[in-house]
């Protein structure tokens, strides 16, 4: 039947969150996203088209970028999870926001942790993305702002020298 | 360079925005939408959703206020008259249970005739001079019609609120533009005085003149949470975003243009329809004909705008509205009379650009500074109309220039400086060009500055961020009281009122240079140089965000954006961000922000005007000319998508 309610059911999810254990006491049709913001408190993630359109929830797993809309808490069982509040470090921000400062790479704001938690994820795996590496990183991400031009300008300032 | 106050927060996830207010008891809410496009509900039934555990209430015409909304309509109304029209609302436990809930409620609707094609309401006319005799005087008259589609604002942030209740005090964390907007609009719904209804803004996600009114989710969150004394989230779904909450309007324009041989303007006839949906939403008019009446001296006018009523989506002013729909007619239709009277494209501008505003008879505060922007594009850019795939177009918009009312506060002690002001900062940069203006007044550095917006409760009156005002509105105010403050330690200011013998604008030129596959019709956009008069640049990296952004937003207007509807069935076949293409990082070409300082004294004391919405104006048409230029062909309908070119 459409639309009935799902049981909830008891078991815990257990998954790190920028470094720290959590238990989720979550129904299984929850978001990563919902659980993110609604049962931890992790605001940073951003709730805009939640169907994987957009790119403003994205959050690092198990060191890739993924929608966290799109995945469910309870498959997140063991794994780590890192969002924007977790990309700085010790309240030192990572060069890719020092970056987007500098460059003015947003406007609303809205879709900037998304586009940062993109980058991220290369920026963990390549020092010095080339240009094609950046654009395919952020192909996923809308920013209605239109700031794409200066995102790539603090994405290219960020790379190592 | 200063970057901005905020950047940190943003970047770092701890910038609040309306779902990001987190309360003890939190309730989430959902609504119901109409799945018709024209319907009388019979009957509803919202006993299975009332049962289901974890929901708290369910509102719907059966049990709530008769709240009046739009003309003759109601917060629920018995008729729904688009889909996407409010039928009910839900507040439960969670987002999920809040949808279940919704997908429980049972309605009846009795379906009636529908139109999406739209019964013409009265016009608006405009004139002066004598049309028939400036076509009399015309060696060339240029007839052509124009058409432009309906945009969806998209803001990444969709609207929405979290409400609560201290008592008989209602306090909103709202995505809006306009915090006292909001505040009026509900009390009065809600029969509250406004002080008893405090809004806050910390920090929005986009807005696009869609959030400058006070929607119906506020009101509808504010009785959830009054029903069931607890505070209650209401963020729309995207799809609701894209149904229910605004869109630009679509426009016909059949217009004609008479000049002499030597490419004086004598007539200028234009009547417009545009698409208003199925009601009048309120907040900034689109004015479809402004430029018309503006942009070129002409002595001979005729303007007409005339809204249809449909039963889709209420219209909404989108960035520049009318002005960025009127520009892609006009500034195309010079392009074509140029070529009639083969002159250049840019020298016809420059011998028909107006030094006065024709509408309200008076001269321009800043006369020339169209014709610097012009020539600043036209060099850099090596323009001439020879070259393939260069374009070119000028505009005008009414705006920028600020108004009263507002007021500010400044406290001045121990060198540093604390400004309430009661904006809201809507992603373009508000406070930190406003803290700049106080901190050059105070003579200390931006960093001693602590400014306080986007909340209703000081009592501190701020303008809705429209019509790319807040600069100009609140610069000359935040100057004078630093001023005063600096003097006595605190200092409070209104806003004065315009100089009545002049009139001012914003304007600016901006040239497309792209190149067509004659096979495809993918159209590559190479590179947009723009120079945009904003009188005097408070913050150059915060003007060229908004210029970029205005391009980069006016690329997916000319190229992709278009809501589609089945006039069948009234329905919306694209809400959602995957098949209404808004520009993606892939879609973007270099954008070349020329802007120079022009600092308009006779405008007000800081010399500053708005950029925020200006850049959005003449994209489409400088596209569309470079088109023409590139293959030959001229496209005269937003937006120019390959099957349009192949045809």
């Amino acid at each position: 039947m459409p639309g009935a309610p799902f049981a909830i059911v008891g078991a815990m999810t257990p998954l790190r969150v920028n470094g720290e254990h959590v238990e989720l006491d979550v129904a299984p049709r929850r978001t990563l996203l919902d659980a993110l913001r609604a049962d931890l408190g992790l605001t940073g993630a951003k709730k805009s088209c939640d169907m994987g359109n957009c790119g403003a929830c994205t959050v690092l797993l198990d060191g890739a970028a993924v929608y966290s809309c799109l995945v469910l808490a309870v498959d997140c069982a063991g794994r780590a999870v890192t969002t924007i509040e977790g990309l700085a470090a010790d309240g030192k921000l990572h060069r890719l926001q020092e970056a987007f400062i500098a460059a003015d790479a947003l406007q609303c704001g809205f879709c900037t942790p998304g586009q940062l938690m993109a980058l991220a994820a290369l920026y963990d795996r390549v020092a010095r993305p080339s240009d094609a590496e950046i654009m395919r990183a952020l192909s996923g991400n809308l920013c209605r702002c239109g700031a794409y031009q200066n995102i790539v300008r603090a994405a290219r300032m960020a790379r190592e020298p | 360079m200063t970057t901005r106050l905020e950047g940190r927060a943003k970047v770092t996830g701890a910038a609040r925005y309306a779902a990001d207010a987190r309360f003890p008891g939190l309730l989430y809410a959902r609504i119901l939408r109409s799945p018709h496009a024209h319907a009388r509900i019979r009957r509803i039934d919202t006993s299975r959703a009332e049962r289901l555990g974890g929901v708290h209430a369910v509102l719907s015409s059966a049990n709530s206020p008769c709240i009046g909304w739009y003309e003759e309509s109601a917060l629920f109304d018995r008729t729904v008259r688009f889909i996407g029209d409010e039928v009910a609302a839900v507040a439960a436990e969670s987002e999920e249970l809040a949808e279940d809930a919704v997908r429980l409620i049972a309605v009846q609707y009795e379906p009636l005739a529908f139109d999406m094609r739209g019964a013409p309401a009265e016009p608006k006319t405009e004139q002066r001079g004598d049309l028939a005799r400036g076509l009399r005087e015309a060696d060339v008259v240029l007839e052509a019609a124009y058409r432009t589609q309906t945009a969806l604002h998209n803001a990444l942030e969709p609207h929405g609120c979290t409400a609560l209740w201290h008592g008989d005090h209602l306090v909103v964390h709202e995505s809006t533009q306009g915090i006292f907007a909001v505040r009026d609009e509900v009390a009065e719904k809600l029969g509250l005085s406004p002080q008893k209804v405090r809004v806050i803004t910390e920090h929005m996600g986009g807005g696009f003149g869609a959030k400058q009114i006070a929607w119906k989710h506020t009101v509808i969150a504010a009785l959830l949470a009054q029903r069931t004394g607890r505070p209650v989230q209401l963020m729309l779904e995207r799809s609701a975003e894209n149904l229910a909450v605004g869109n630009r309007n679509a426009t016909e324009q059949a217009l004609r243009l008479g000049a002499k041989r030597d490419g004086t303007l004598t007539a200028i006839d234009v009547r417009i329809r545009f698409e208003q949906g199925a009601y009048s939403a309120g907040g900034e008019a689109s004015d479809v004909i402004g430029t018309y009446l503006t942009l070129y001296r002409c002595a001979n006018v005729r303007a007409e705008q005339r809204p249809l009523r449909s039963n889709a989506g209420p219209a909404v002013a989108f960035r520049a509205p009318g002005y960025a729909e009127g520009n892609f007619a006009l500034e195309s239709a010079i392009d074509e009379l140029a070529e009639r009277l083969k002159i250049d494209a840019v020298e016809l501008r420059l011998r028909n650009y107006a030094t006065r505003d024709q509408r309200e008879d008076k001269p321009f505060t800043a006369p020339q500074s169209l014709r610097r922007c012009i020539t600043r594009v036209a060099e850099a850019c090596e323009w001439t109309h020879q070259r393939s795939g260069l374009g070119f177009a000028a505009h005008d918009w009414a705006a920028g220039g600020g108004w009263p009312p507002a007021e500010a506060e400044v406290e001045f002690r121990d060198g540093a400086a604390r400004v309430v002001v009661g904006v809201q900062d809507i992603g373009t940069g508000s406070r930190t060009a406003l803290a700049q203006i106080v901190a050059a007044e105070l003579g200390i550095a931006l960093e001693r500055v602590a400014i306080e917006l986007g909340d209703t409760q000081p009592e501190i009156y701020g303008p809705t961020s429209a019509g790319s005002a807040t600069l100009a509105t609140l610069g000359p105010v935040l100057q004078d009281a630093a001023r005063r403050a600096k003097n006595a330690g605190r200092g409070r200011a209104v806003r004065a009122d315009n100089p009545q013998d002049k009139s001012i604008r914003t304007c600016g030129a901006q040239a497309v240079e792209l190149a067509v596959d004659r096979d495809t019709g993918e159209v590559s956009v190479k590179r947009v140089v723009a120079a945009h008069d904003c009188g005097r640049i408070v913050n150059p990296l915060l003007q060229s965000s908004q210029v970029i952004g205005g391009i980069t937003q006016a690329l997916g207007y000319a190229l992709n954006e278009h809501r589609v509807v089945d006039p069948r069935l009234g329905e919306v076949l694209n809400a959602n961000l995957e098949e209404y293409k808004v520009p993606t990082l892939a879609d973007i070409p270099a954008i070349v922000n020329l802007s120079e300082s022009m600092p308009d004294e006779e405008a007000n004391a800081t010399g500053a005007k708005g950029c925020g919405e200006p850049p959005i104006i003449p994209t489409a048409a400088a596209l569309a000319n470079a088109i023409y230029s590139a293959t030959g062909v001229r496209i005269r309908e937003l937006p120019i998508t390959r099957d349009k070119l192949i045809r």
